[in-house]
């Protein structure tokens, strides 16, 4: 397997990141110690609650924390190719905001926001917001830039396009903004695109639509995307690999079968029968109680304890490691210890799976 | 079934807001519907759909374009004298979407809960509107301990249970639940879902449930009314929806829910519907009756055909 990973091509290595912010109630440590890998042309989806630090990871990586925000320690390397195809890497940690806004932000990496609405300029055309960053990155002229932009809007499947050039985003519908904003982050063919809840705030059917059109694009382009999202449909629909973040670290990792099939931490248990299902006549929910953890607080051990049934004593006292359970699948819990007791998941989420392994596609 | 008194009638509510001289938007164009005492009825629809604007001209934030709404054996639609208006107060009340924006952020807990029973001066005495606060604020899962606070100091699904507690301790007969889980995390979603149901059951409260996720409306609604640039295209009971929908764009709407098995849902297309292409005008359609309680918005035509 690890030979198998060495051939393909790793764009971005996140490597015990650690990010607190300052805050007037104390310090917040939002992140502590992600490790996370993404590889050329693949699709990694990050899942987790709010306040999970899912967001502060990529806005790390993008160089836009906010002001009261600090990279303790760890190290994001970025390999990328220069204008002239020469392999180079960076690591962002060490570069100012600055340095990486001007060499890589909307250039190298781009990114989707959550909402259209907040994230394009009202007072422009959506023309003009397309072909700004191709004029400021890739010194294209006003011309070049225009017929680049007419090709990007025709990408996202935008219909009469010299038409919607010269209009402004509040004439344009949540769907139809939301491909804009897909338009502008891939118009200077970035390597690594980070779509940030991208269609939380959108209805389900167009929902599905937007997906389609990122996935597609993935394809035709061979980047490499990061899903953002605390919707496990959405993630069912476009990962490869899966991250499940806990109070600011990873807990869980593998594919997206591994994550899905045969997950193994309770916190993903929880996530899992707590989706809702259509075809069950089931008629209650089931909910993960109690409520986020509270990262003003210092963890001790597993931050998940105090809302996890299957704790066992230790979890309490000492923060597990990640254990290797085969395949890419990495496990932060107690539970895959070899001398911990045989724990399996609840008996509703193995039926659950049991159906879902024999549907037919 | 028919025996049973509806608590609330609407008959061809229409809600239009005049936008210039020549445009007017048709937000809402000819509903009607019925809910039955202790049944939650759920209104499903894209944005845009009007779902939020009848949820909002039933509850007099709007004036009624034309069309009745009958609560309790009073037409709430038209002018009302003190009396009615404050006794629909007492038994209507509204959740909102937004739990960071609907709760007044200078006022405490206590008295964000107790100003509707003060206003409508429902206690003897100051003493019992704590012990009314504190109640309801348990019923929610808080404790009587949050009631000093202010919002500022909860979290989202915490804010959330505030507002349902505002709601509900003028133990109101209707609650409308305007997109009440939708700005919620998927885990909290269950928890307040669960806590709705847990309330409906043992104070026999109805709601009107409007949302735009499906999935979600299916766990808690007894009937559904899937809506539509103003209308409502088909109405049935939770099952008829989900097991024999007819309408194509509730049919679109069904194919678009997200299912979380990665093996179903790489390969999934959601069924698009063009009211356009097809050839689709509301205006024109009548109720069809599938079943007892299954209607469907169509000309005779499409519902042979669609059928």
């Amino acid at each position: 397997m690890s030979e198998k990973k060495d051939t393909k091509d790793r764009v971005l290595s996140i490597r015990d990141l650690n990010i607190s912010f300052e805050t007037s109630s104390g310090i917040v440590n939002a992140i502590r110690g992600v490790r996370l890998d993404l590889f050329k042309g693949e699709t990694i989806a990050i899942v987790g609650e709010s306040g999970s630090g899912k967001s502060v990871t990529v806005k790390a990586i993008m160089g836009i924390l906010s002001g009261n925000g600090k990279i303790d320690s760890g190290s994001i390397i970025y390999n990328y190719h220069d204008n002239k195809g020469n392999e180079c890497s960076a690591d962002l940690v060490k570069m100012s905001n600055k340095d990486i806004r001007y060499n890589f932000c909307g250039k190298k990496i781009a990114m989707v926001f959550q909402d259209p609405m907040t994230s394009l300029d009202p007072t422009m055309t959506i023309g003009k917001q397309i072909m700004e960053p191709m004029i400021e990155h890739l010194k294209l002229s006003k011309q070049q830039a225009k017929e680049k932009t007419l090709q990007m809007l025709e990408l996202v499947g935008i219909d009469q396009i010299d038409k919607r050039f010269k209009q402004y985003p509040h004439q344009l519908s949540g769907g139809m903004r939301q491909r804009v904003v897909i338009a502008i982050a891939l118009s200077c063919d970035p390597e690594i695109l980070i779509c940030d809840e991208p269609t939380t705030a959108l209805d389900v059917t167009i929902q599905a639509k937007i997906l389609e059109l990122i996935k597609d694009i993935q394809v035709k382009k061979n980047i490499s995307v990061i899903y953002i999202t605390h919707d496990l449909g959405v993630v069912a629909k476009v990962a490869d690999y899966v991250a499940v973040m806990y109070a600011g670290v990873i807990v869980e990792k593998g594919n997206i079968n591994e994550i899905f099939y045969e997950p193994r931490h309770p916190y993903t248990w929880g996530l899992l029968s707590s989706m809702p299902q259509i075809d069950t006549d089931s008629t209650r929910l089931f909910a993960i109680a109690g409520s986020p953890a509270n990262l003003l607080e210092k963890v001790i051990g597993d931050a998940f304890a105090p809302r996890n049934p299957y704790a066992l004593k230790i979890d309490f006292k000492q923060e597990p490691p990640l254990f290797d359970v085969g395949g890419q699948h990495r496990v932060k819990s107690w539970l895959c210890h070899p001398n911990a007791p045989v724990c399996d998941m609840p008996i509703d989420l193995r039926r659950r799976i049991d159906k879902m392994l024999e549907k037919e596609v | 079934m028919s025996e049973r008194l509806p608590l609330l009638e609407v008959v061809d509510l229409k809600q239009h807001f005049k936008i210039t001289k020549k445009y007017t938007t048709k937000a809402v164009d000819g509903v009607s519907f019925k809910i039955y005492s202790g049944e939650t009825y759920g209104l499903v629809g894209e944005s845009g759909s009007g779902k939020s604007t009848t949820g909002r001209s039933i509850i007099r934030l709007y004036q009624p374009t034309s069309g009745t709404v009958i609560f309790d054996g009073v037409d709430i639609s038209k002018k009302l004298n003190g009396e009615q208006e404050s006794n629909l107060r007492k038994n209507m009340q509204m959740i909102f979407q937004d739990p960071m924006a609907c709760l007044n952020p200078r006022k405490k807990v206590s008295e964000i809960i107790a100003q509707g029973l003060r206003i409508n001066k429902i206690c003897k005495d100051e003493k019992e509107v704590m012990e009314k606060v504190g109640n309801i604020l348990e019923k929610v899962g808080l404790s009587k301990e949050h009631a000093t606070r202010f919002p500022h100091q909860f979290s989202g699904g915490q804010r959330q249970r505030i507002g349902i507690a505002r709601a509900l301790v003028m133990n109101p007969k209707l609650v409308i639940a305007d997109e009440a889980i939708s700005a919620l995390d998927v885990s909290i979603q269950a928890q307040v879902i669960n806590l709705m149901k847990d309330i409906q059951q043992e104070l026999g409260t109805t709601y009107l449930f409007i949302a735009h996720d499906l999935s979600m409306v299916k766990y808690i609604s007894d009937r559904i009314g899937v809506m539509h640039l103003g209308h409502i295209v088909e109405t049935g009971t939770t099952d008829e929806i989900f097991k024999n929908p007819i309408h194509p764009y509730t049919k679109s709407l069904l194919s678009a829910i997200p299912h979380p098995n990665p093996k179903v849902e790489k390969g999934r297309i959601a069924i698009t519907y063009d009211k356009k292409a097809m050839g689709v005008d509301y205006t024109l359609g009548i109720n069809h009756q599938v079943s007892d309680t299954h209607f469907v918005l169509a000309t005779q035509e499409e519902y042979v055909n669609w059928k």
